[in-house]
């Protein structure tokens, strides 16, 4: 059974809560003691109904405010596929959180209220899934049943949607017109939309096909940990342990370590179970090489004829994801595949509006929430390729020294 | 001391030498167990790779047997490079402890077991005096205090974000102050697997390997590996009185109180904590598939069924994880 992590966006009362417990109840994910509890608080707050918002709203101050303050993570599985659902709350601090849970899916949802089209905040959301490569976007028009279940109001949020999903990098692009609250194709597919010939929402989570998302072609292997056990039967055992960045790794294989550029064949490709015949993105493993080269954590594997990017100069786009606003000139720490350094920001080219995508030239910081292109200049060469094309070789977080808080991520693009 | 039911043959040795060639070709597919198991040995070799003194909380409970297990091939064919700790409440059930002992031995790992009955008799905690009282609570001051005295900056806890609804905002890496506090509405954002392990000397970091496996998965992950675990996992016969509507097993810890009538019933345990507010459940499944096909029909978390421990509020858990609990 194959692993689906997605992520749900969505504004207040847009639904987002109910469509999520929606899928969990009927999916069996949530449990009648979990249920229980959230029937008695809605009767302690004297809510009419119960509040579905109360399972996914983990903590006090997020219950006592009525908000969402954090990402949270839910489970429920189908005979088809187990998920993962990043949920991230809309209006707190929307940005860090979206990017948060965006990080790592492989689909992204986004709900819109049918009586109030697009606004703001989907374009928004939409622009984030995009610019974290969020392979597949599914647009869910809520509450339909509120506009009568009219087909002209789906078709014209859609090619509204569409139009704006141009302008943005979004490769697989769904609609499906539901109802969170009375369930219409959200399981099944919903005898009050006749005139819609997709699939229900569950129904594509289910068979979306995700295989081919991850980068099979340009070998990466970023060495995390080598591996020498002290022992006197396997004294000259020596593993590089890692995962799998992309492409594909074989015994057999010439490879080429970085940065010392030398090469060697691979021995073997092991894990506690026993050799493997080939690893690829994610999998966990050892790589033995035929000869002794000195390798060590943060040095790449990868193919000579297929090299990532090797510099100290990168252009990103960056998420400020803290408080204390970026400084220009300012040093932090980078974390990038195993390999830290330092960076300097040195320039910021401008900052971009998630909202309008317009670019403001004159930005000389970024705030919380705030998105913009800069150039850093590194204390140590980064092995990388760009994000658009490797998520894992082409992603980094910046990490302030003097307080250890992870400050931004970052997007890198191609070199210039 | 009882003995603990071997279901299943002691841990098969790994080969080290089967000729790659032979192995069929993937379709590039991972199964959801091995995607998951794939992520924890990432995390285990980040932390052993980046912070200086770990440690991996070992109580003979499924999740830590999961845990402990993924440890080990994560440095396959070395040895763990960090120690376990036990957080003993003295609250124990024999067949956990006598499991815990002979797995720690199978491993070849070191055993750090820090005390709550050692606290108690240090001062350094006062033990609710009515009998049967739990000790739970008392076990965080005794994991902050091993951490100080130790030097740990980092523990590996068993915990998932299926389990409970302040779990479910907990990171990979999580950040702990001086006083091992967790502040939920200031966590560091976790983006893509790069984690950030960072800290002053004094503060730590709780990793949580297994944060995005379900129960479900946990008890996949034992019939796959064929782990041999506690034998109070199955159903037993055992003296129980329902106390809360949970049922709670007669013994040096439990004893009825006036008006309870004791009964014998098959149960299993869904969790393993302090003997004193860990609950069984009225199950006939002897066997990891039927635990399974158990834990596939349930309609009740594991910690709801059986752990008197969170019900006291809506918060008990953010609570006691803010002062430093697991």
């Amino acid at each position: 059974m194959e692993l689906l992590r997605f992520a749900t966006a969505g504004s207040v009362d847009d639904g987002k809560s109910t469509l999520i417990g929606r899928l969990l109840y009927d999916s069996k994910a949530i449990f009648e003691d979990q249920l229980e509890a959230v029937e008695r608080t809605s009767r302690q707050r004297g809510e009419v109904g119960t509040n579905l918002a109360l399972l996914t709203d983990g903590l006090r101050a997020e219950r006592e405010q009525g908000i969402t303050i954090d990402v949270a993570y839910r489970y429920f599985a189908t005979p088809r596929r187990k998920f993962v659902i990043a949920d991230t709350p809309g209006h707190v601090q929307y940005t860090r959180n979206m990017v948060t849970g965006a990080s790592t899916a492989d689909l992204a949802l986004v709900l819109v209220d049918a009586r109030n089209g697009i606004v703001e905040q989907s374009r928004r959301h939409a622009f984030l899934a995009s610019l974290l490569r969020v392979p597949h976007l599914v647009v869910c028009i809520n509450k339909m049943d509120l506009v009568g279940y009219d087909q002209d109001v789906f078709e014209a949020i859609k090619n509204e949607f569409r139009a704006f999903a141009m302008k943005l990098d979004v490769t697989d692009l769904s609609f499906v017109p539901i109802s969170a609250l009375h369930g219409d194709n959200v399981v099944h597919r919903s005898a009050n939309t006749p005139w819609y010939e997709g699939s229900s929402l569950l129904h594509h989570l289910e068979e979306v096909h995700i295989a081919s998302d991850r980068n099979l072609i340009d070998a990466r292997f970023p060495v995390q940990y080598v591996i020498r056990p002290r022992d006197d039967s396997l004294h000259d055992y020596r593993g590089y342990a890692g995962q799998v960045a992309g492409g594909v790794l074989k015994p057999g294989d010439e490879v080429v370590a970085l940065p010392s550029g030398f090469t060697s064949t691979i021995e073997s490709v092991e894990t506690a179970d026993g050799p493997v015949a080939e690893a690829f993105s994610p999998m966990s493993v050892t790589v033995r090489l035929k000869d002794d080269l000195d390798v060590s954590r943060g040095d790449m594997l990868c193919r000579p004829s297929n090299r990532p990017n090797v510099g100290q100069d990168v252009e990103a786009m960056i998420c400020w994801l803290t408080d204390t606003p970026l400084r220009i000139r300012g040093r932090y720490a980078i974390k990038h595949t195993t390999r830290e350094a330092r960076a300097l920001v040195s320039d910021l080219q401008y900052r971009l509006d998630v909202n309008t995508l317009h670019r403001d030239e004159s930005a000389d910081t970024l705030a919380l929430n705030e998105i913009g292109r800069v150039t850093l200049r590194t204390t140590a060469p980064l092995f990388y390729d760009e994000y658009r094309r490797n998520r894992a070789t082409g992603s980094f977080i910046l990490v302030d020294e003097a307080t250890n808080a992870t400050v931004a991520g970052g997007m890198i693009l191609a070199p210039s | 001391m009882s003995t603990t039911r071997a279901c299943h043959p002691p841990v098969a040795r790994y080969p080290l030498a089967i000729d790659a060639t032979t192995l069929p070709p993937s379709a590039y597919e991972l199964s959801h167990l091995d995607a998951l198991e794939a992520e924890a040995i990432h995390i285990f070799r980040e932390v052993a790779a980046t912070l200086e003194r770990p440690v991996l909380l070992f109580s003979g409970g499924k999740d830590s047997i999961v845990m402990l297990r993924v440890a080990e091939k994560a440095f396959w064919p070395a040895p763990l490079p960090f120690p376990v700790m036990h957080v003993d409440t003295g609250h124990n059930f024999p067949e956990v402890l006598e499991y815990r002992d002979r797995r720690v031995e199978e491993v070849g790992v070191r055993l750090v077991v820090a005390s709550v009955q050692a606290s108690i008799d240090a001062g350094r905690v006062t033990e609710d005096p009515r009998p049967g009282a739990s000790r739970n609570r008392l076990q965080t001051v005794t994991l902050l205090d091993a951490i100080e005295e130790h030097g740990f900056d980092a523990v590996f806890g068993g915990a998932r974000r299926d389990e409970e609804k302040a779990r479910a905002k907990e990171r990979v890496f999580s950040f702990r102050d001086d006083f091992g506090q967790w502040d939920p509405k200031n966590q560091r954002p976790e983006l893509w697997n790069l984690y950030n392990g960072r800290h002053r000397p004094g503060e730590h970091i709780r990793v949580f390997p297994l944060s995005n496996w379900t129960e479900l998965d946990i008890w996949q992950y034992i019939s796959e590996e064929q782990l041999e675990i506690p034998s109070i996992y199955y159903a037993h016969h055992r003296q129980v009185v329902r106390r809360d509507g949970m049922l709670m097993a007669i013994g040096e810890f439990v004893q009825p109180s006036d008006g309870e009538e004791v009964l014998e019933a098959l149960v299993r345990y869904r969790t393993v904590g302090d003997a004193t507010c860990t609950a069984a459940v009225e199950s006939a499944a002897g066997t990891i598939a039927e635990v399974i096909a158990e834990v596939a029909a349930t309609r009740v978390t594991e910690r709801g069924a059986t752990r008197a421990d969170d019900k006291f509020s809506e918060a008990a858990m953010e609570d006691r994880k803010k002062e430093g609990y697991f």
